[in-house]
């Protein structure tokens, strides 16, 4: 199993905790001019999601996460786990809900999304930068209307709730940016 | 963060570009300004040396020397950490009281507060004792931004208000319990300079210069690095050490300079042994120091300043 010094500490770099993967949220060295040298890091359990923070003394070693991405497509959920889909092996794996926390608001079915399997389970599951999504419910739209910076709130499907301007009508389809949560444009 | 206060371009940019050179060089001019009234001698000592530096904590960054022929001759030039050595020298020649302003290089992992080269104030005063140099570092403060408060607090007395244990009785063990219950530490068992520093860092830092100007002082003997020893009033044996911070942020570092060359040969070596403890070879002492040592150095105080970090501050 490969390791991590302290100085390759950078955010998105994924190592193994009391036996659980956690990813680097956030990582600053704090040193005392003459004295010891710190990395307090801001981590992430990508099993349970909890955030925290943990010091290490700089020049120390940290399991790495044996960690690889691949792209699958969503299938299903059911009442615990949602399922996604290899699309060359057509294997099928189930994610927890910690696993898609980020992604849900803006997952639908047959969605290719980066997932991020340890020990061939689901980590984390990221969406593409933009999604196509209709919306499910919104007060009529307004014909004809383009004023600039007026907006109202849309659900979508998945039932994210995004600002979207005022001609927008239910069933429209949207272009979504998932990395920000905001409407883009009309599909 | 201290990449944006002027030196580094390529940290800079159109809309900041002017401000930030206008601060740095008036920064600057009012330092010297401050030190030429003093009557300071400005001064400028080699960056490359042939020796480095043996603070346990403290690395030099190394470059290949091209004209190492035969094998007397050393394999590697170092940049300095600091100019203090080189001062020191010059103090140890009559030179009287100095200052100058110079690039430092470190091998720190750059961030927020971090820079492998940043630029230092270092300045020493003959027959000036630690309190005096703290009062004089405060007016060079004052003379950049007046109406600065000034707080004074000794080491011992921060550790006891802001992480609730006596930093002079406390064993290893007793600090690594409490540092434990503050935060979440990956390491354990280790030297007791290394809880300090977690503690000092974690815990007492942030409550240091929230209000203006904050000196800390009297560190323990451990960490005396440079300066003298003396009693406290409750009789402990403290280093006549000091720190300045301002905002939770360490700006300077400042002695009673010890010139004792034979004990100042035994804190190198202490140096080299916790190297060797570590597995890391033992660096070579300073010779040029020591000999200026032997031919004696005047009682002095010597603080360095950092500049970058200062400008952060005043920006």
């Amino acid at each position: 199993m490969g390791t991590y010094s302290t100085n390759e500490f950078k955010n998105g770099l994924k190592i193994i905790i009391e036996g659980d993967p956690c990813n680097i949220v956030e990582n600053e060295v704090v040193k005392p001019g003459k004295g010891q040298a710190f990395n307090r890091v801001r981590l992430k359990n990508l099993k349970t999601g909890r955030a925290w923070e943990k010091t290490f003394k700089s020049g120390e070693s940290v399991e790495a996460a044996d960690v690889m991405e691949t792209t699958m497509e969503y299938l299903y959920c059911d009442d615990e786990f949602w399922y996604f889909m290899d699309p060359d092996t057509f294997d099928q794996v189930p994610a927890s809900a910690a696993a898609i926390e980020d992604a849900k608001p803006f997952l639908k079915e047959q969605e290719r999304c980066i997932i991020t399997l340890w020990n061939g389970a689901p980590l984390t599951v990221t969406l593409p930068n933009f999604v196509e999504i209709a919306v499910g419910e919104t007060d009529p739209g307004l014909k004809g209307d383009t004023a600039q910076g007026a907006t109202k709130p849309a659900t979508l499907v998945t039932g994210a709730v995004v600002r979207v301007p005022l001609f927008i009508d239910k069933d429209e389809v949207l272009k979504i940016d998932t990395r920000t949560g905001e409407y883009v444009s009309r599909a | 963060m201290i990449e944006q206060t002027g030196a580094n371009p390529a940290a800079l940019d159109q809309q900041n570009t002017g401000e930030r050179l206008a601060k740095r060089a008036a920064t600057l001019a009012s330092i010297r300004h401050y030190f030429s009234q003093q009557q300071l001698l400005e001064v400028e000592t080699p960056l490359l040396g042939q020796y480095p530096v043996t603070d346990p904590q403290l690395d030099n960054l190394r470059v290949e020397n091209p004209f190492a022929i035969t094998s007397a001759d050393p394999d590697y030039l170092y940049l300095a950490t600091s100019p203090e050595y080189s001062m020191k020298q010059l103090l140890s020649l009559g030179s009287g009281s100095i200052y100058q302003i110079s690039k430092a290089f470190r091998q720190d992992a750059p961030g927020r507060l971090h820079a492998m080269e940043f630029t230092m104030l270092e300045w020493y005063r003959i027959d000036y004792d630690m309190d005096a140099l703290i009062d004089d570092v405060a007016a060079l403060i004052h003379t950049l931004k007046p109406n600065t408060a000034v707080e004074k607090i000794s080491y011992r007395d921060a550790f006891i208000r802001y992480a609730g244990v006596d930093p002079f009785i406390a064993s290893s063990d007793e600090l690594e319990l409490i540092a434990r219950q503050k935060m979440d530490v990956s390491f354990t068992n280790q030297h007791k300079d290394v809880w300090l520093d977690l503690l000092l860092t974690h815990c007492v830092e942030k409550n240091l210069g929230k209000k203006g100007m904050t000196f800390l002082f009297d560190y323990p003997e451990s960490q005396s690095a440079l300066a003298r020893l003396a009693m406290n009033a409750d009789g402990q044996k403290v280093a006549k050490r000091f720190e300045l911070y301002i905002n939770g942020i360490e700006l300077a570092n400042g002695y009673h300079e010890l010139t004792d060359a034979a004990e100042q040969m035994r804190r190198f070596e202490t140096d080299n042994q916790q190297r060797l403890q570590r597995g890391e070879p033992a660096r070579e002492i300073d010779a040029g120091l020591i000999a200026a040592m032997n031919r004696g150095l005047p009682n002095c105080a010597g603080v360095a300043l950092g500049v970058d970090r200062l400008l952060l501050l005043l920006l």
